[in-house]
């Protein structure tokens, strides 16, 4: 062979070293300097971080009994993409055993909602643990299925659903939200209720685990032998002022009435007891179906999902009264004295208004005048108050009495720990300047001395009132929680510590009106009230509801009201009724005041059984209630059909539709309610 | 002679069996990280892969020390006779003794176990064009004697391209021109027959306006280096004009004309999932679904992502949370390097590069020691086979080539191929003992 092939040996040589070295080089590029992103591709796909939700803090009451806790559920999560490709939708119906169709229909439900391209597609909430068993056993199979666990509320005294509200699924809206930056999609909050006022304490801290996995999305083990992971830290628990015992009493009284009812103790300001009325099982809104209870409840006409403790604004009636004394003593306007003479109605203004009483000398002091419960009385002493000479003028004895009642905590929501509270009305000055147009006298507003007219308080600020007169003269925020994980000093309490002190009423005239009390509950209007050993002070209430309808005032029944605490020398207690619609304050709101004192007082009741069944059994929902409710929704509705429409076509329809209206439909109301329920409709002022 | 008197153990080449044994030994492992989970006790199990190839390294290992033992004037005799044995299991493929594995018609079923005809014709190959250029009658600088050569090495090619539907394993054959350069193959042979190969693959692969800045660059250097000639011989410049203006011809328009009019859209469809490349977009037809996700794109993708998240020392031995849980798909055979490059990293990997070019180099220097001009060619051979897979392989696991599989020598899974390529190299071995003797 020929020399020159020699050389050839050598380009060979340096073709085997050149290429490799490009290979070389190639690795150098992809490994170490991680060109092409394929690391974070790498962690991507094979690194699975699951989420550990925490269990919430549990809720116990005054005596450390779990009114609220927890209980692990399930959702199957699918990643819709993998369920298109190839899956066995009838076998895993089968697991679950639901037919397919119903799989499918909330499938496509699902995927109009989110789209193809959402990774975790909650399909199905909460499942059985038949179904959970059958299928963690087989879900291998299954690429793109998983079930997530979480925990889920669990009511275990089926008490306290107003106070403790719900948790749910973050919403998509929320979510937008800059101030949900916490949350991911399938994080469950607090909606309502303690869950949201103390969410942040509630939730705790979910942990993380990473997880390799293989190309079927199977877990393969922990990621780094699990040094990264992290445990869940479970929510604070929270103890309450809550009397379960008393809660529950309270609730099953409540139930099938409208209205609410609010034990506070004077001492602390910590709620004994919150109940609405008509009360619900707070497990409806736990578990598999809480979406359509939520529905059914929130769509029901009795509204058993407004708060009304702190939502509902009632004229507060007769017991109005001690607060309308207290101004009046603290002005100097009367003595304990001073009487009235009252004989049947106040004339005061030139037109009556009525008083229950004829008798003579009903009101010859401050203590007949309030166990009586004398309008006339107290119609006059409140024009006294804001009449009083020192002020000058009317303007400026209103703007006085505003000031007492916001000291009392009305006109503006107290500040309790649970959301959405309302604030009430107290009119001032302002207020009857437009109305008005600045022509007025305290003649306008006498019946605001009677707890009537433009007054309108929730319970829960009609409760705190009467803390103030037992404690007298200051009073602490309502409050459920006494302590967060054992912290009675957590940040989120302190403003619950601060004592508030109430004008400058003198003591001497806080008794005064607390003897009238008792003398009610002794002598007075609300002798139902009575309870052996105790002494209880109260105060009836009998609130005229008026309601606005079609443009027509309309005189509705009555709603009971009745606010009391006890024991009259050593306050424990302070309790205020409301149920709507039922007529006298000493029929039906006095007897559920004076259980649940005797139930806290004294732990049981004994006696009283008898009383306790007729408060339970009694049904005080008037249908109106559903006619009411059903003109409301249709009026919303039409109002929602209107904003899609062109401004021509809302005009012409309104017209329209008033004068039908005018016709047709209140001349219906009118003699409906005039037939069955002997109300006559008046004409509005 | 002087070496009769040494000892048979001194004449073997010992660097050769050292790093031989490294690779098999590696390979083995790395099937076992792919395969081993924590919850497996021992280390024979059933059903195993490794365990499988274990038996084979075994197997090969006899295989190794039976040929050391034998004659070496046996190997020089059989060299003919072998390549037409090959040829004939060839043909059987497409006898009903063929046996499809994943769409290639390349297996064949002989009952007690199933090889691959092709794998073991490399060998023959290189035995035989060993034989043919040793002949007395054989004179490598003619025309008809460079063309028969060519021939045994292009046969199998075509076959298997043509009749298996195994373009990896064919494409092997063209590694033969290595040693033919070495014996003298003119330089412009290799290049005009590289250029036609390359020409077609890379029209059907690579952008054709990118194809045509890069064959005006690619002429333009050729003058560059020619430039001495091209001031003797003015012809040259008129042939690279037109060698330029056929390859921008054939891939501007010939090509774009076949697959858009001659063809038909299932034809197309199946010359570039033969390469496997996804249609382009001129070339799709309505009516046909070129859309499916392409495999091969998916392979290449999660095997870069494998070896990319080694890093630079790896995540160490049986860590590898890619190649362990089946991300990487075919990753006991043609995508094996990933295991190395994510369990070992750019450390790893690169001395397993470093010690295939060192087994490269000493084959080469093996070969230009030889006394015998069959040993040489046989050797260049071998050289030739192992940086082809080498090349092809790795540069497909990092993208750098098509994915058209062929196996990692010595380290991929397979029976066939481990076998294969411990003959080859025993042989070598063998020859190599004698390398003080003239054999023909």
């Amino acid at each position: 062979m020929a020399d020159f092939t020699q050389n050839r040996s050598i380009f060979i040589r340096i073709f085997f070293v050149a290429i490799p070295v490009v290979i070389i080089l190639r690795l150098l590029f992809l490994q170490v300097f991680d060109v092409g992103g394929y690391k974070e591709a790498a962690i991507n796909q094979a690194l699975y971080v699951k989420k550990i939700y925490p269990p919430r803090g549990i809720v116990y009451d005054r005596d450390s009994v779990v009114i609220m806790n927890n209980v692990v559920v399930y959702d199957l999560v699918v990643d819709p993409r993998k369920v298109r490709a190839k899956f066995d939708t009838t076998y895993l119906c089968k697991l679950l055993n639901m037919p397919v169709d119903e799989f499918d229909k909330q499938f496509k439900r699902l995927i109009n909602k989110y789209g193809w391209q959402t990774k975790n597609l909650h399909l199905f909430k909460n499942l059985t643990p038949s179904q959970v068993a059958a299928l963690q056993e087989n879900l291998y199979e299954f690429e793109g299925v998983e079930l997530i666990e979480h925990s889920e509320r669990k009511f275990t005294y089926d008490c306290g659903g107003s106070i403790m509200g719900y948790i749910n699924e973050i919403s998509d809206k929320q979510l937008k939200d800059e101030k949900y930056a916490y949350y991911e999609k399938g994080d469950y909050l607090g909606i309502n209720g303690l869950e949201k006022y103390y969410e942040e304490e509630l939730r705790g801290n979910p942990g993380v685990q990473y997880l390799l996995r293989d190309v079927k999305q199977r877990i393969q083990g922990p990621y780094k032998n699990g040094t990264m992971d992290s445990s869940a830290v479970p929510g604070a628990s929270l103890q309450l002022y809550l009397d379960a015992e008393l809660q529950k009493l309270t609730e099953s009284m409540l139930a099938n009435k409208l209205g609410s009812a609010v034990a506070i103790d004077p001492k602390t300001g910590g709620i004994l007891a919150y109940a609405n009325g008509p009360t619900y099982d707070p497990n409806l809104l736990t578990g598999a179906d809480k979406g359509k209870n939520l529905v059914k409840l929130n769509n029901d006409a009795t509204k058993p999902m407004l708060n009304r403790a702190i939502q509902g604004l009632y004229p507060p009636g007769s017991t109005f009264k001690p607060l309308t004394a207290l101004v009046a003593l603290d002005e100097g306007v009367i003595t304990p004295g001073y009487g009235y003479a009252c004989g049947g109605g106040y004339y005061g203004c030139g037109r009556r208004v009525g008083c229950t009483h004829r008798g003579g000398g009903h009101a010859a002091n401050l203590g007949l005048a309030v166990a009586n419960s004398c309008n006339s009385y107290f119609c006059h002493i409140f024009r006294l108050s804001i009449d009083a000479p020192k002020y000058g003028n009317v303007h400026k004895g209103l703007q006085q009495w505003h000031r007492y009642m916001n000291d009392f905590g009305l006109g503006h929501p107290i500040g309790i720990d649970i959301p959405n509270e309302k604030g009430g009305n107290i009119p001032d000055s302002n207020y009857f300047n437009s109305v008005y147009n600045k022509n007025w006298n305290s003649c306008n507003m006498s019946i605001i001395g009677m707890g009537q007219g433009e007054v309108l308080l929730t319970p829960l600020q009609m409760a705190n009132s009467v803390c103030i007169i037992a404690n007298k003269g200051y009073y602490y925020i309502p409050h459920f929680v006494k302590a967060v994980n054992g912290d009675s000093n957590h940040v989120k309490l302190q403003k619950y510590h601060q004592k508030h002190q109430v004008a400058n009423i003198a003591d001497s005239a806080y008794w005064y009106v607390a003897a009238g009390m008792e003398a009610v509950v002794r002598a007075g209007t609300g002798k139902i009230a009575r309870i052996p050993d105790i002494t209880v002070c109260g105060k009836t209430g009998t609130a005229q509801n008026e309601r606005i309808i079609g443009g027509k005032l309309i005189k509705l029944q009555n709603h009971s009201m009745f606010v009391a605490f006890a024991p009259m020398q050593d306050p424990k207690i302070a309790v205020a009724v409301c149920i709507e619609n039922s007529g006298y304050g000493a029929t039906w709101a006095g007897p559920i005041a004076s259980l649940m004192i005797e139930q806290y007082l004294k732990d049981s009741i004994v006696k009283r059984k008898p009383l306790v069944k007729k408060m339970q059994d009694a049904k005080i929902i008037p249908n109106y209630t559903y006619i009411l409710d059903s003109i409301e929704k249709r009026m919303a509705l039409e109002k929602d059909m209107m904003k899609n429409m062109s401004k021509d076509s809302v005009l012409r329809l309104t017209r329209i539709k008033d004068s039908m209206r005018r016709e047709t439909e209140n001349a219906m109301m009118a003699y409906y309610f005039e037939h069955k329920y002997g109300i006559k409709l008046k004409r509005t002022r | 002679m002087s070496y009769h008197k040494t000892s048979l153990a001194d004449r073997i080449d010992w660097l050769l069996i050292i790093m031989y044994l490294a690779l098999t030994i590696i390979g083995v492992l790395c099937i076992y990280s792919v395969e081993h989970r924590d919850t497996d006790i021992g280390f024979f199990i059933k059903n195993k892969n490794y365990v499988q190839q274990f038996i084979w390294f075994s197997i090969s290992i006899v295989v190794g020390f039976v040929i050391i033992m034998m004659d070496s004037k046996f190997i020089t005799t059989i060299p003919f006779l072998s390549y037409v044995v090959g040829f004939f299991f060839l043909l059987l493929t497409l006898t009903p003794l063929g046996k499809a594995v994943k769409g290639s018609s390349s297996f064949l079923n002989l009952g007690f176990f199933t090889f691959q005809p092709g794998e073991t014709m490399k060998l023959f190959t290189a035995l035989s064009i060993a034989k043919f250029l040793t002949l007395q009658e054989v004179n490598f600088q003619t025309l008809k004697h460079r063309l028969m050569c060519a021939g045994i090495a292009l046969v199998p090619l075509v076959y298997i391209m043509l009749f298996q539907n195994e373009t990896g394993l064919a494409l092997v054959y063209l590694s033969f021109f290595i040693a033919m350069y070495r014996e003298g193959l003119p330089r412009e042979i290799i290049i005009v027959g590289f250029s036609v190969l390359i020409l077609t693959l890379a029209t059907l692969l690579i952008n054709k306006n990118i194809l045509f800045v890069l064959f005006t660059v690619l002429a333009i250097l050729f003058l560059y280096t020619q430039r001495k000639q091209l001031r003797k011989r003015r012809e040259i410049l008129i042939l690279v004009g037109a060698v330029w203006f056929i390859a921008v011809l054939f891939s501007q328009v010939l090509v774009p004309f076949a697959f858009k009019k001659v063809l038909k859209g299932y034809q197309v469809q199946r010359i570039y999932t033969m390469l496997g490349q996804e249609v382009p977009d001129e070339y799709t037809r309505e009516g046909v679904d070129n859309k499916k996700q392409n495999a091969a794109d998916y392979n290449v993708s999660q095997s870069k992502i494998a070896i990319a998240s080694g890093g630079f020392i790896g995540k160490g031995f049986l860590n590898g949370a890619q190649t362990q849980y089946n991300w990487v798909p075919e990753q006991r055979t043609d995508f094996i390097f990933c295991t190395v490059g994510e369990q070992f990293g750019f450390l790893g990997s690169s001395i397993l590069i470093l010690i295939y070019m060192s087994f490269l180099l000493r084959i080469v220097k093996v070969a230009e020691r030889q006394r015998s001009a069959f040993s040489r060619i046989y050797a260049y051979c071998v050289a030739g086979i192992l940086f082809f897979h080498l090349v092809i392989n790795v540069g497909m696991t990092i993208g750098l080539a098509p994915v058209i599989g062929i196996p990692l020598p010595l380290l991929s899974y397979g029976g066939t191929s481990l076998l294969t390529f411990t003959i080859m190299i025993f042989i070598l071995i063998r020859l190599d003992m004698d390398r003080q003797m003239v054999l023909r």
